[in-house]
């Protein structure tokens, strides 16, 4: 019955939405592109399989905080608050790997994460608080917790950082690593896709495959069962579900605290995985990176991964010879921004083809002027590259109805 | 409807406590939730949290730290003043962090630069101030354009200028404008010259040192604030946005232009931040600069954007950051008092929440009393009848 009054105008099939053979057109242009920049440029770490296995290591804590994201949006809460959730992530998760294991680890490090969602529900929910307010006394909170909590851990000089933490089984397809052979010849595509291979299924964490396999279980639950059904009606229409039988308070509780729990997912990932330490400032704005990752994915799941490893892709490529990779890559975002504005100016959008076309311009200049781009812009990449992206994209999107709203019952 | 013409006399008239108690009873509560909460957490640790507060408190009044307390609160407060503009019409710049360091930055590098010497000494105050404020305002309005051009919050596009900008200062400063001193380990944008530092204020008795310049500055700011929001038609075309920009827009108020508006003004508040030690201290600008635009929007929550509320909330903030140092010597962690502030900040937004609905009700049933019909007298369905 819930499914037929509120279903019907939640979701409806998107014409615009990408069919199997138009993802795997976007991922070969995406393969033709990189291998023609390493061509052109002969920026060897555009696609190695160390580029590609650094980004996938970089986007995996981007995703999950998107779908921390996704999961409190869809419930109609936002959560700004996911940065802290994952400092609460990346302490716990390594406090926990070092007295109980690194099993134990990932499950304190998830726990850890889903009380700063508890909080920001109790916050947002249960007392109406406005969400970015609640979102960012959570930011100013949880970096508070974790240094109180590693002082009293690991003494005064564990203030800002944890000893080592023991790490979690890597796995590896056999034959994939065999394309070691193909990638050293440098030959055209055949190579990159080598690397590309190598670098997605060679030595990879087992918390970066449950992290990938989360993606279309949020998916599935969201879209596909009556629970995520729910969820998403609290987000579009909390009176329409209410109505219905809904406890909205209580889908809304299940969304951030689900939301809280994929961000300390993401922090632990980041104390365990990406690194073997808890640091200070070790998310560094990934939070809001994974938000914008999710946004940029329309509140969808599978948008929501290519946002990520967009932005991974950008983050992990100054740990690479950044200099050298973001000076080729300007061949290729000089091209795609210059294809936009020809594109938005047919469709007449003029300000957009303008402004588009003297970024695309801007690149060129910029990739001609300079051999390397200085350490320091190659960091600020990945943030550069939300704004453009969120500008080009932001007007197309469609966030959940009530996004944002406090919600009173009866009101 | 036969309420609406009596409701205001009601409610608006004079100071209304039954109103305004719970407003002010709420950062009390949260203040002492956290304090409670503290407390907890050093009773785990194995500490005497009565301990750690006295010492706290006699430390932190000492009249050495009075002038510190009183530097880091007029930082604090400007950067509180910059989120509250923002924050009186619903709009939310985080990015205070970002605009305050590369106005600084920007400043301090023209005005130490070499072709500056001839400058007289006020005149380069003024120009550092100006410039600042101009930085400043540019960087936050990348964030306003994206705003009202292509819809990008700016909640997610001030998080991304913050990292951007102090990348960009990080950049030029070691790459271009920094200046090295002989001996020192880090890079500044060079010293200013001596009749170009902002003399201190011996407000203070009991000590040698002087509260910083900088702080009329500050005060001239919260009343010069007090009067934009209250007291001028852009100050209410503001609130009226805040509290409902389906009712501003319809009454005239071009939603777009106050959203640049705003962040202009913000962002040029944010560059005067770092001010305060970079003319009366530092005399220059380094790296170490920087972290308070976030304890900006903590002060601001505080202080619920009201100038006084604010400069209560700057004050405890400095004192709490000051008297924190005394703590490692009785061997208690003084982390304490990041958790003091971030349960402070959440309890007391939770708590004003509360008062704002207890307030409501209250208000309502008075409504509700002084408008229900008296008994035996008529019915009220005539006179709507008549007002129809």
């Amino acid at each position: 019955m819930l499914s037929a009054a509120a279903g019907a105008p939640v979701e409806k099939p998107k014409s615009r939405r990408m069919s199997t053979p138009v993802i795997l057109l976007v991922i070969s242009g995406v393969l033709i592109g990189l291998s023609l920049v390493h061509l052109l440029t002969g920026a060897d770490d555009v696609t190695s399989q160390g580029a590609i296995q650094a980004a996938l290591q970089a986007a995996i804590p981007l995703g999950l905080a998107g779908l921390g994201g996704l999961w409190a949006e869809r419930a109609g809460v936002v959560n700004i608050g996911l940065e802290g959730q994952m400092i609460l992530g990346t302490w716990f998760g390594a406090w926990g790997s070092l007295q109980f294991g690194p099993w134990v680890g990932l499950l304190f490090g998830i726990a850890g994460g889903a009380v700063g969602g508890l909080i920001h529900a109790v916050a947002t929910v249960t007392f109406g608080v406005d969400h970015i307010i609640s979102g960012v006394a959570m930011t100013i909170l949880a970096p508070g917790i974790a240094r109180y909590l590693s002082f009293i851990s690991w003494g005064s000089a564990g203030a800002t950082q944890s000893p080592t933490v023991p790490r979690l089984p890597r796995v590896s397809l056999p034959f994939v690593d065999k394309l070691a052979g193909l990638e050293k010849h440098h030959w055209f595509l055949i190579s990159d896709v080598a690397g590309v291979l190598r670098g997605l299924l060679v030595d990879v964490s087992v918390v970066t495959i449950l992290a990938v396999l989360l993606i279309p279980l949020s998916w599935w639950l969201l879209w596909r069962t009556s629970f995520g059904l729910r969820v998403r009606s609290v987000g579009e229409d909390p009176h329409a579900a209410e109505s219905l039988g809904v406890n909205v308070y209580l889908y809304k509780y299940y969304g951030v605290i689900i939301s809280g729990a994929m961000a300390g997912l993401g922090g632990v990932f980041l104390s365990t995985v990406s690194s073997a330490i808890y640091r200070e400032g070790q998310t560094g704005g990934r939070g809001y990176i994974g938000l914008a990752a999710m946004i940029f994915g329309n509140w969808r799941p599978g948008g929501l991964a290519i946002g990520a490893s967009l932005f991974g892709y950008t983050d992990a490529l100054q740990l690479r010879r950044g200099s050298e990779s973001v000076h080729a890559l300007l061949v290729l975002v000089g091209a795609l921004l210059l294809a936009l504005a020809v594109w938005e100016f047919i469709r007449r959008n003029r300000v957009l083809a303008i402004s588009s076309a003297v970024l695309g311009v801007l690149s060129y200049v910029l990739f001609f002027s300079v051999d390397k781009i200085p350490t320091a812009l190659v960091q600020a990449a990945p943030y550069i590259t939300v704004l453009v992206v969120l500008a080009l994209a932001a007007q197309r999107l469609r966030p959940p109805a009530a996004d944002g709203k406090p919600y009173r019952r009866g009101g | 409807m036969t309420a609406a013409p009596t409701a205001p006399r009601v409610g608006a008239r004079r100071i209304d406590l039954a109103k305004l108690l719970p407003q002010l009873i709420a950062p009390v509560v949260a203040l002492l939730i956290a304090a409670a909460i503290s407390s907890v957490a050093l009773l785990i640790s194995d500490k005497d949290p009565l301990l750690a507060f006295k010492h706290m408190y006699e430390y932190g009044i000492t009249p050495d730290s009075q002038v510190e307390i009183l530097n880091k609160a007029s930082e604090y407060y400007i950067a509180a003043v910059a989120v509250a503009i923002g924050f009186k019409m619903g709009l939310f710049n985080i990015g205070v962090d970002g605009q305050s360091k590369i106005a600084a930055f920007m400043a301090g590098a023209l005005a130490s630069a070499s072709f500056m010497d001839w400058l007289p000494g006020p005149a380069r105050i003024v120009l550092i101030v100006v410039v600042s404020m101009i930085v400043g305002a540019l960087w936050a309005l990348v964030a306003a354009l994206l705003k009202t051009q292509r819809g990008v919050s700016e909640v997610i596009s001030t998080l991304m200028l913050n990292a951007i900008g102090g990348l960009v200062v990080t950049w030029l400063l070691n790459d271009h404008w920094g200046k090295q001193e002989p001996g020192a380990q880090i890079k500044t944008t060079g010293i200013l010259p001596a009749n170009s530092w902002m003399p201190g204020l011996p407000i203070i008795s009991g000590t040698e040192q002087k509260v910083l310049g900088f702080l009329a500055v500050a005060v001239v700011l919260g009343i010069a604030y007090w009067f934009t929001v209250n007291r001028t038609r852009f100050g209410y075309d503001l609130r009226a946005t805040g509290y409902n920009p389906f009712a501003a827009t319809a009454s005239g108020v071009n939603a777009k232009r106050m959203v640049i508006t705003a962040m202009l003004i913000s962002g040029a508040i944010a560059g005067l931040v770092n001010l305060p030690r970079m003319l009366g201290e530092s005399h220059t600008y380094t790296e170490g600069f920087g972290g308070i635009g976030f304890t900006g929007i903590a002060v601001a929550l505080l202080g619920r954007n009201h100038p006084v509320g604010m400069a209560l909330g700057a004050i405890l903030w400095g004192f709490l950051a000051r008297s924190q140092i005394i703590l490692d010597l009785d061997s208690i962690p003084k982390e304490i008092v990041l958790i003091m502030q971030g349960v402070a900040v959440l309890s007391v937004v939770i708590a004003y929440e509360l008062a704002a609905r207890i307030g409501r009700r209250a208000q309502q049933q008075r409504v509700g009393a002084a408008t229900a019909a008296p008994v035996g007298s008529a019915p009220l369905a005539p006179a709507t009848e008549d007002s129809k």
